[in-house]
């Protein structure tokens, strides 16, 4: 019984954690057309319900009812696998995420360690559809895809560590309450700027798009896929999206923490300013989308490896003994 | 504790499992998918029982970069079709007496090389090996890793540095007949030597060289 009851106590929490983010994505979906929109003085999705808020539900009925088509010549099982993979692990980094104070399913140690590493399994996914549809288009994109998450994998590594630094810990709850007095993309600006485009490159959004760069490789590893396996593919990368968002808001951010600490700011919840500032760099994700030409393949792996790592690489150096010099190393 | 063992025992059936199909599936690729989830489900393993760095740095370069480039490597070179051709006819089995050989000499190797191994005096106190709950798995080993082993972890890196640089070495080919592009070139080039207006004379036309 007591195995019992804890199974359901967690299943709400996750649950309740859950509910919320394919909620949230599909409203993202929604104002990211919106947003790309209206840069190009267009109006977007704005007639399924108000404000067009619904288009996404009236897609994802579309997908659902859909035909799945499995290529004859596929690797089945893997072609099937491959959204499944996408999709469940966008989800399951967010049970590190911390929306406030103890409000977090998970409060491991090693959070940081752990969205890393579920980001950069994140690849499997795009390799399994892509080598599975046993077809060029789909194999191109999919070697494109992991080249360039692999390589942007680095600098935010290396990104990370410039924060570590500052922190003394991986903890996710401990990085957010080490920015109580001054959030990191103050003194660490430039790693804030590099981390942002390092983010866009590794959840493959324009401009470095590639993957899926339509006039050259019709829809990357995505090509064979149709109906429900479709949606999820394109629901993960989404999820994606927003947790990339969500690291750079609790790493350079401040997380949960209010702007000021005066009394009109300190009415709203955490969570609520949390969500703020993930809304507000999925804005800014959005706007790039919207106004930046596409990047080429050389150029993109140039600026990950030539500029970006030793940029970030510099920086550790910089910040490591900046903190030395003047005796400011976390220690506990 | 029934769950933790129910747990172990799943990873652990996992772990073998895989390990084995990894060397009997006849698709390569299958193949490196199994090294993969055996990799996961030994992290996992290391979760258990406690070692939460060393399960997430696992993750992070075995699955997340070495399998990657495994992958990279089976898709590309299309091994999976020789390797199948291996398992229909027999004739070409020339390998397995080599195989046996080398797998031979790593296994005394690594016996000699663990029954030769000094460890530090007190490492079978059993005070010694209690984990102490308030210190982060992390500092710990940091403070081991960079104060008694440094020497050793700066030689591996060095190893792993000049192994780095052997590879590119060897696989770097000046190739010739290649058209680079100069992205300094490219961004620095100003309107005035891109276009050329020309007064032309009606009737006459313009003669445009190359």
């Amino acid at each position: 019984m007591e195995y019992l009851d804890l199974i359901f106590q967690e299943t709400y929490k996750i649950l309740f954690l859950l509910v919320p983010v394919l909620v949230s994505v599909a409203m993202i979906v929604w104002l990211d057309r919106r947003v790309w929109a209206f840069v190009q003085k267009r109006q977007g999705p704005n007639v399924v319900g108000p404000f067009g808020l619904l288009q996404s539900l009236a897609d994802a009925l579309k997908y659902i009812f859909k035909e799945i088509i499995i290529p004859a010549s596929s690797n089945k099982i893997i072609f099937i696998l491959a959204p499944i993979i996408t999709m469940t692990l966008a989800l399951i980094a967010w049970a590190v995420i911390p929306f406030g104070v103890d409000q977090v399913l998970a409060d491991i140690n090693v959070g940081i360690l752990y969205i890393f590493a579920v980001s950069s399994l994140g690849v499997y996914g795009i390799i399994m559809g892509g080598w599975a549809s046993n077809s060029k288009y789909p194999f191109l994109g999919s070697i494109r895809s992991a080249a360039q998450m692999v390589s942007y994998e680095v600098s935010i590594g290396i990104i990370i560590i410039n924060v570590l630094l500052c922190v003394g810990s991986l903890n996710l709850s401990d990085i957010v309450l080490a920015q109580k007095d001054m959030w990191f993309v103050i003194p660490l600006f430039p790693m804030f700027v590099i981390f942002f485009i390092s983010a866009l490159a590794e959840t493959n959004r324009p401009p470095f798009d590639l993957p899926e760069a339509e006039a050259e490789l019709v829809a990357g590893y995505q090509t064979e896929y149709s109906g429900m396996m479709y949606a999820m593919f394109w629901l993960g990368e989404y999820a994606n999206i927003l947790l990339m968002c969500a690291l750079g808001s609790i790493l350079f951010l401040g997380g949960w923490l209010s702007p000021i600490e005066l009394y009109p700011f300190n009415l709203i919840p955490g969570a609520l300013w949390l969500i703020f500032k993930i809304l507000f760099l999925f804005i800014l994700f959005a706007l790039v989308k919207a106004i930046v030409p596409r990047y080429r393949y050389d150029q993109l792996m140039r600026l990950g490896w030539k500029i970006f790592l030793p940029l970030s690489l510099t920086y550790v150096v910089l910040t490591a003994s900046y903190l030395f010099y003047f005796n400011l190393l976390p220690t506990n | 504790m029934i769950a933790h063992a129910i747990f172990f025992y799943v990873f652990s059936i996992i772990a073998v499992v895989s390990a084995v199909m990894v060397t009997v599936s006849k698709n390569t690729v299958h193949s490196v998918f199994f090294l993969i989830l055996d990799f996961i489900s030994i992290s996992c393993l290391f979760i258990m029982i406690g070692a939460e760095f060393l399960g997430m740095i696992m993750l992070i370069v075995y699955v997340g970069a070495v399998a990657v480039l495994f992958l990279f490597v089976v898709m590309m070179l299309n091994v999976a079709q020789q390797k199948n051709q291996w398992f229909i006819s027999k004739e070409n089995s020339n390998h397995i007496p080599i195989g046996l050989l080398i797998s031979v000499i790593i296994f005394f190797e690594l016996i000699i090389v663990i029954g030769g191994w000094k460890y530090k005096p007190d490492l079978f106190d059993q005070g010694n090996l209690s984990i102490v709950n308030d210190v982060s798995n992390t500092h710990s080993l940091g403070m081991v890793l960079y104060t008694d082993y440094i020497h050793i972890f700066q030689i591996s890196g060095m190893i792993l540095l000049i192994a780095m640089i052997g590879a590119i070495v060897l696989t770097f080919r000046q190739r010739e007949g290649v058209k680079k592009q100069s992205y300094l070139k490219q961004i620095s080039r100003e309107r005035a030597e891109g276009v050329e207006v020309v007064e032309v004379a009606s009737n006459r036309g313009v003669k445009i060289d190359d």
